[in-house]
């Protein structure tokens, strides 16, 4: 049985995080039934985990309940992990799904998310130049960003543009198909876009600009 | 065939920024419109920075490793009491069903019994 209260602590020159080998030695060890060493894979992983769920769900309570989901169905099947991909994708793939799962329900609960095509709210970056230039603070803006896209086109837009997750990955745990996972990449992109490079007043003339050759 | 911006909206946007995932018509329009040149490294830019979140990892809040094992603990327990339930109701159905055989053979009994015990006169 798993003890919540004492976690054992890793060895400083056998941190997994940093470790592939030592990452796997824990696989394995959990595979064969040590619950220790399952432990030491959620100690290890839990904050990148968690990261992924609070981009995921934009928020920091329901980032924790998908956390616990997500290891609670790591643990049942850790013996289907055939370690062809590192522990840390296969749970971010997990926590996917469970992210997926999750929000899903929320909707039903929340009407006021129900609408894929929810505008992104203009905070008009545009009128402050120098922030606009800054490319650290273009970083913090995408995070806002992000936060703002309806959650079908966050998943898709965080899976493969920050975890790098392939399309067929991304559609497999999202239920969905490929071509529908990169519609909705693409419609992310183009949200994130305008709404960090909004177009300026009476700038849309190209739209109607054709190709002269 | 000649293209305008409307039609590349999505290229751009799948080519993340980069000219070299265009076709040919679209990189030839793209060559002559500022525009879609501005668009396509708006589209970088953005995809730069998204990459750039991989490297951060945000810290939760403290027991989250706590909440974990203890939600892994306390489902492995429901489990446990589901399939104990599972068990108990196994058991009794298999009860159930030995008891309703043993009753069926006891009457089977009586009855085949009564049956001699009435036929004996009439012999004698």
């Amino acid at each position: 049985m798993l003890s919540a209260a004492a976690v054992p602590r890793l060895g400083p020159d056998r941190d997994p995080r940093s470790d592939p080998e030592a990452m796997a030695a824990l696989v394995a060890r959990a595979q064969a039934g040590d619950d220790k060493a399952f432990e030491e894979l959620v100690t290890a992983t839990h904050a990148e985990t968690y990261t992924l769920a609070r981009r995921l769900t934009g928020s920091d309570d329901d980032a924790r309940d998908v956390v616990q989901e997500a290891y609670l169905r790591a643990y049942r099947s850790i013996g289907r992990f055939r370690g062809e991909a590192r522990f840390t994708t296969w749970m971010y793939r997990i926590t996917a799904n469970c992210a997926s799962t999750y929000v899903g329900k929320r909707r039903k609960h929340r009407h006021d998310e129900l609408v894929d095509d929810l505008t992104v709210i203009d905070t008009r970056p545009d009128l402050d130049p120098v922030a606009q230039a800054d490319a650290a603070d273009l970083r913090g803006r995408v995070v806002a960003a992000l936060d703002l896209l309806p959650p079908k086109l966050r998943a898709v837009v965080v899976l493969r543009d920050v975890y790098d997750l392939s399309h067929e990955a991304i559609a497999a745990e999202l239920g969905i198909s490929e071509s529908a996972a990169k519609v909705r990449l693409h419609r992310a992109r183009r949200k994130l876009k305008d709404h960090l490079f909004p177009a300026r007043e009476g700038g849309g003339a190209g739209d109607e600009g054709e190709d002269p050759s | 065939m000649s293209t305008s911006c409307l039609d590349l909206g999505d290229q751009l946007a799948a080519s993340g920024g980069d000219p070299g995932a265009l076709d040919r018509a679209a990189r030839r329009h793209v060559q002559g419109c500022l525009r879609c040149q501005a668009d396509l490294v708006q589209h970088r830019r953005v995809l730069r920075a998204l990459r750039s979140l991989r490297e951060d990892v945000l810290v939760p809040a403290p027991g989250l490793v706590t909440e974990v094992l203890a939600h892994i603990e306390e489902a492995g327990e429901r489990h446990a009491i589901r399939s104990l339930l599972t068990g108990r109701r196994a058991a009794y159905i298999g009860g159930l069903a030995a008891a309703t055989a043993a009753a069926g053979a006891a009457g089977a009994v009586v009855l085949v019994t009564r049956t001699r015990s009435r036929r004996l006169p009439l012999a004698g």
